[in-house]
């Protein structure tokens, strides 16, 4: 994915400035930065979430596979189906059993129930190594489970409709520290499959799961780069301020 | 410091006491009032008082009379409300919406009498020419939809917006986001609302005296008169005779067991669904 002078407002307030960074697939791009300076709103553009808040302005581009999904054409829609996206705080669906949470993606946008469903259920559970917990309980709510367990839940759930991006809201700011090196773990094997992009306020987490990271600061980028660079060598004084603990 | 303690302590069994009180106080005219209905009432239960016709000395038709009124309004006027309550709280952050909202509000405290002229003269002047149960149902559907519009948009409203977020991350257009997660999320308080406002219609009477009158007969059709139980209340409380009036107590007894059998019927069947 690849975004080409993304501007973003609230109303009035401009959120993003002129943001240009191009998204490696199959790796994990990280984005960090202090609190407020845009990560969120990034993240948000690049499944068209963004403009679902009353008042959002957006101009520029975001290219997925060279092609705009900003373009007039383009259901938001399916945009949302081919890049899925993992909240900070766990929400499976409260009315729905475990099973049918995994299956949600599917059945909300129109397939039919059938012994498929059970395979992709199965698989995407493996895939966010939560099946062997939860296999014997997959009637059982959504809700019934750890937080931890949730999150995988939703991780499932996304994958479930073979996205080909997963965008992660800092996924685990909600989770105790065991969940959390779950999830990490998680994030790097998803990489074999999935192109993923990871916003986080955890710089250790950064380091320990992206290949590539991206700083941003007051809605701007300040340096983007493989992550090794960026935490060793960083090019600019803005990011050793913030990577030295000096701010945010 | 011992002497603030135990002005302290004081002061919280005071008001702990005076919330008692008020306790008492609300609940006593209530308790009072089935108290009464039953002590009254209950004598005149009996198979022919239920199925006979009022000239038979039966409320029969009051009965049937009340239901089919409740059902017609029920079947067209629940699925609006809810609809409506939809539209107001997934898509009503614009000026249209508040004006429909303030609308419905108003109408919830509109004076019922005041809705049965409207109906009387909208309805039954205007088109059937006749009382008929149509019109009541118009009439009570003034007052039904209102309230499950509004409480329909309460109740959306507090389901979290994480789980539309959820939903529409995944790809699912608003629309099924609605159907299939929001309004399942918000199921037991839209059953509350429902049953509030169906419960409040059964007991709506001055809508009812000038659509459908009241009738001796059981239900002959819908561009004639029919009973219902408000109704024989009414009638049968303002006759000299201690019979027809210890009947209207009977009646009252028959109204209330309905209410309640409606509210726990509906809870009953929906226990276990109303999880989240």
């Amino acid at each position: 994915m690849r975004s080409i002078g993304l501007n973003a407002w609230f109303g009035q307030k401009q959120a993003l400035k002129d943001i240009n960074i191009s998204i490696q697939a199959n790796a994990v791009t990280a984005i960090i930065g202090p609190s407020g300076c845009g990560k969120s709103t990034f993240i948000r553009t690049l499944n068209r979430m963004h403009e679902l808040t009353p008042g959002a302005k957006l101009s520029g581009q975001i290219l997925l596979d060279g092609k705009n999904i900003y373009d007039s054409d383009t259901d938001p829609v399916m945009i949302r189906r081919r890049v899925g996206m993992v909240f900070q705080k766990p929400n499976p669906f409260p009315t729905m059993s475990i099973y049918d949470n995994v299956a949600a993606g599917l059945k909300l946008t129109g397939t039919k129930r059938g012994k498929n469903m059970d395979e992709v259920v199965r698989r995407s559970l493996e895939r966010a190594t939560l099946w062997e917990e939860v296999k014997d309980d997959l009637k059982k709510p959504g809700t019934s489970i750890s937080g931890g367990q949730q999150q995988r839940l939703c991780i499932a759930r996304a994958i479930a409709l073979q996205p080909e991006v997963i965008l992660m809201d800092e996924p685990c700011s909600a989770l105790d520290p065991i969940a959390t090196a779950k999830i990490e773990e998680l994030v790097v094997q998803l990489k074999e499959e999935y192109t993923v992009v990871i916003v986080t306020h955890n710089m250790q987490q950064a380091a320990r799961v992206s290949d590539f990271t991206a700083f941003m600061y007051l809605g701007q980028l300040i340096e983007f780069g493989d992550t090794t660079s960026v935490f060793e060598n960083p090019r600019s004084e803005l990011t050793e301020k913030y990577i030295t603990g000096k701010f945010g | 410091m011992m002497n603030s303690y135990g002005f302290r302590r004081f002061k919280n069994r005071f008001f702990f006491v005076l919330c008692m009180v008020c306790v008492i106080v609300a609940v006593v005219p209530l308790l009072s009032i089935l108290f009464e209905v039953i002590a009254r009432g209950a004598s005149q239960i009996n198979w022919k008082f239920l199925t006979e016709n009022s000239l038979l000395g039966g409320i029969g038709p009051a009965i049937q009379g009340t239901l089919i009124i409740i059902g017609l309004t029920s079947v067209v006027g629940i699925p609006i409300g809810v609809l409506s309550g939809v539209y107001l709280a997934e898509f009503g952050q614009n000026k249209y919406a508040s004006v429909l909202r303030t609308i419905s509000d108003v109408l919830t405290e509109f004076p019922s009498i005041v809705v049965g002229i409207t109906a009387f003269s909208v309805i039954i002047v205007g088109v059937t020419k006749t009382y008929s149960p149509l019109a009541g149902a118009f009439a009570l559907s003034f007052i039904l939809i209102p309230i499950v519009a509004r409480t329909t948009e309460e109740s959306l409203k507090l389901v979290p917006n994480s789980s539309r977020e959820a939903a529409l991350a995944l790809g699912a257009h608003k629309w099924r986001s609605t159907i299939s997660v929001v309004l399942p999320s918000a199921r037991s308080g839209l059953v509350t609302g429902t049953l509030l406002a169906v419960s409040r219609i059964a007991g709506e009477t001055a809508p009812l005296l000038f659509t459908i009158l009241g009738n001796n007969y059981f239900f002959q059709g819908f561009n004639q008169p029919m009973d219902a139980l408000p109704l024989r209340i009414f009638s049968n409380s303002r006759q000299p005779s201690p019979e027809l009036q210890a009947q209207a107590w009977g009646a009252a007894l028959i109204l209330i067991l309905i209410v309640l059998a409606l509210n726990v019927g509906v809870r009953l069947a929906s226990r276990g669904k109303l999880r989240g």
